[in-house]
């Protein structure tokens, strides 16, 4: 059978909750994605994605091609490396990566004469494959959810035993302020888009994909709308209001399908994959000129930048080269972070490089990431009203003060998405989801401890 | 890139503007005509009882606050507002002494014995005049009527302490509803809405608490269910009362218009600590507080319940709250 819901094309279709932030994306929505120019040396941190890092298969010396494999999964949870560049290795050694630990990394130099022109050679045969030869394929793509969690693509998208895959999702949403590289993408890559969506269509066996896409993104809707026209069966635009986490995965299969996630379980669980807009292009990208994840499109913005723009970074090129590449910081910047204000991270060292992961370079100045002050809550359940999954945030606060963990497991803290939306209400100022996220991890660490 | 501050801190690196001093200063700018009105009506009485009762409170929390810096708390701007809501339930003749006591005990006992801002089961304001009630049921049972002399204060304002004074040079009068409870009398609702009535220095002019209602609600400074849920239970069971013998029960409109209800249900059932925190919480909760001011009105010993009603309400909250819990996502 196949779904046909009543989709409005004046985006009132949404989720529960949620908030309107300010969105800035006016700084660099209408600008086209731009090459960023090769730099001297590259940092290719191991772990990139969730799960176990991935194992180097390049020595110190070892002279590399732009696109070949540095380094192979780890796991069945980990995916493989490439070399951004055509250089040399000059060392694997621990190296800082954004989340601020030193770990593993493969460090390249370019080779200042190679014309670092990715060579696309004759693509693998879709026709021939089955669905374990495409996950397999798949991983050492080194493909990851280009939304920002860089979770390994294979693994959501092999289908176990017993389980069946009915509706595909695309997100196109972009709910994070600032950020405009998935809006670009959709823009200047729609063919490619469609391109990928079909393939993954077909290994994963849908009977109906839906492009979830925010209204603030008009001319990317009526674009990909005009391009399958022909295919409005089996594949559909659907318009969504503008609201913050609208781009979370459970959100996103509720605002679609009206359909709820159950809490502990998968998409996968409602019969769904959802997947990111830049992952199907890199999967097209793959699958049409065997070209392994090795750029992605970066948002550089924020009122701290001089220049801001969407540019096409090599993953691994350090923070500093790409804010120089954008004419730098101004002085009242105060906070420079990958990712959206919501939930990005905050650097300090630009040494860090672009991850796969790495949706937006921010610079942003005392005006819009305020300091705040903090008071005792008012208990006026404004958390109440943001939180998607309708939690009750005020009381987790409490139990987080008093560092009882396992009652907030009753409160269901597990079902947490992290997206900030508490402590962006809060009038108060209290670090509602930062004390989440510990309170998550000392749970999870209790819990592999036992 | 030498010289930058670059701050490490974890997300979200965007907030909300409005912060709680901003809500609490909303709610005192709301309560500014509705004083102003009550100044038009009792003259110097009801300022000086303004002015007492204020600065009981933020003598009180400055004095107790161990949090911190010192007068901390202050900036906060929830002292000021149950200095303000309390002296806005009192009567125009009521001793200024007894006024300081109120504010004193509501700050105290109403708040920061419980933890301060946020932590009170019972609305401070509300309390400190149960207390008031209680201990000096004459006096603040005496209501002069507004009588146009602007600059003379009552003479009971001055009693001395411990004392109750003597209403030689005013006038008294009952409010409309123990007229209506005692005598069956109704009073003229055009006069309940404008406020040339007996009664609490800011019950009496009802279109001004409607409008600063009205505000509030339009910034989302208070929960708009909550007033909404106290007149539509109001109404439909006054009604109900009016329609099976209109010569004895007041009819919906004299209930919803007269007394503390107007003030109460916008200001004080609404306040953010002592309501609940999910919206179908509000809606019980005012219909709760809707029933009780009916009740006790029409079958009670006092002509008067809003106060007991949310007070009664208030200690309920935390109930409710358990029973209106939100429906998780995926459960």
């Amino acid at each position: 059978m196949l779904l046909t819901l009543n989709h409005e094309q004046n985006g009132q279709i949404t989720f529960k909750h949620g908030i309107h932030p300010e969105y800035y994306k006016e700084l660099t929505q209408h600008l086209s994605v731009e090459r960023m120019p090769f730099v001297e040396e590259y940092v290719l941190p191991l772990s990139q994605h969730i799960g176990a890092p991935s194992i180097a298969i390049v020595q110190k010396k070892q002279k590399v091609e732009r696109g070949e494999m540095i380094a192979k999964p780890g796991g069945f949870v980990s995916v493989a490396l490439h070399a951004p560049v055509s250089g040399t290795v000059t060392a694997i050694e621990a190296s800082r990566h954004p989340n601020g630990q030193l770990l593993p990394a493969i460090r390249i130099k370019a080779d200042p004469f190679a014309t670092q022109r990715f060579e696309a050679k004759t693509p693998p045969v879709l026709e021939e494959m089955d669905q374990k030869q495409f996950v397999a394929l798949v991983q050492s793509a080194g493909l990851v959810g280009l939304g920002g969690a860089a979770f390994p693509s294979h693994v959501k998208f092999s289908i176990p035993e017993g389980k069946h895959c009915k509706f595909l999702i695309i997100n196109g949403c972009e709910c994070e302020p600032f950020l405009t590289s998935d809006h670009r993408l959709m823009l200047e890559q729609a063919p490619q888009l469609i391109k990928g969506i079909k393939i993954l269509a077909r290994f994963l066996g849908v009977e109906k994909t839906f492009v979830g896409i925010e209204v603030n993104k008009a001319d990317a809707i009526a674009g990909l709308q005009s391009l399958i026209q022909k295919e409005k069966t089996v594949m559909e635009v659907v318009p969504l209001q503008v609201k913050y986490p609208q781009g979370a995965e459970k959100m996103l299969i509720t605002a679609i399908l009206k359909k709820e996630v159950p809490s502990g379980k998968l998409p996968l669980d409602v019969e769904t994959v959802v997947a990111n807009v830049g992952t199907a292009v890199a999967l097209a990208d793959y699958f049409t000129r065997s070209q392994p994840l090795i750029e992605r499109i970066v948002t550089v913005t924020g009122p701290g930048i001089n220049r801001p723009a969407n540019l096409m970074v090599p993953i691994g090129t350090p923070l500093h080269e790409v804010i120089e590449t954008c004419g730098g910081l101004k002085p009242e910047t105060t906070r420079i972070l990958l990712g959206g204000p919501m939930m990005g991270v905050a650097q300090k060292n630009l040494e860090v490089p672009v991850l796969k992961g790495t949706s937006g370079v921010l610079a942003l100045t005392g005006q819009e990431a305020r300091e705040i002050s903090t008071y005792k809550c008012v208990r006026c359940g404004r958390c109440l009203q943001a939180c998607p999954t309708s939690l009750n945030p005020s009381l987790l606060g409490l139990l987080t003060r008093k560092g009882l963990y396992e009652e907030m497991k009753d409160e269901h803290l597990m079902d947490c998405i992290e997206c900030a939306c508490c402590s962006f209400v809060c009038p108060s100022g209290i670090p509602l989801v930062q004390g989440f996220r510990v309170a998550k991890a000392i749970l999870r660490e209790r819990e592999a401890a036992a | 890139m030498g010289k930058l501050k670059i701050v490490l801190s974890t997300s979200p690196f965007i907030h909300q503007e409005e912060d709680t001093p901003w809500l609490m200063f909303q709610v005192v700018f709301a309560l500014i005509p509705v004083m102003l009105a009550s100044f038009y009506f009792f003259g110097l009485s009801a300022l000086l009882i303004c002015a007492t009762a204020i600065f009981a409170c933020l003598l009180t929390e400055w004095l107790f606050d161990r949090t911190e810096s010192k007068g901390a708390s202050l900036k906060e701007g929830s002292a000021l507002i149950t200095g303000i809501l309390l002296a806005l339930t009192l009567p125009p003749g009521f001793p200024l002494w007894m006024v300081f006591l109120g504010g004193v005990v509501s700050i105290a006992l109403g708040k920061l014995m419980w933890g301060g801002l946020g932590q009170n089961v019972f609305n401070p304001a509300l309390l400190g005049r149960a207390f008031l009630q209680a201990a000096f049921p004459t006096a603040i049972t005496t209501w002069s009527a507004p009588d146009g002399q602007y600059l003379m204060p009552r003479g009971t304002n001055f009693a001395m302490p411990f004392m109750q004074g003597e209403s030689l040079d005013t006038i008294t009068t009952a409010t409309p509803l123990a007229l209506m409870k005692f005598e069956h009398q109704a009073t003229e609702i055009r006069n309940l809405l404008f406020g040339n009535i007996g009664g609490s220095l800011g019950e009496t002019c009802g279109i001004v608490i409607i409008l600063a209602g009205i505000y509030l609600a339009y910034r989302k400074v208070i929960v708009w269910q909550i007033p909404v849920s106290i007149f539509l239970t109001v109404t439909v069971i006054s009604g109900v009362l009016y329609l099976i013998n209109p010569q004895i029960y007041p009819s919906p409109l004299f209930m919803m218009l007269s007394g503390g209800l107007l003030l109460g249900s916008v200001f004080m059932a609404t306040d953010l600590v002592t309501s609940p925190v999910t919206i179908k919480g509000c809606w019980l909760f005012g219909a709760g507080i809707g029933m009780l001011v009916v009740l006790i009105r029409v079958f009670g010993g006092l002509p008067e319940g809003v106060m007991y009603a949310i007070l009664l309400m208030n200690a309920v909250t935390p109930l409710i709250n358990r029973v209106t819990q939100q429906k998780v996502y995926g459960t």
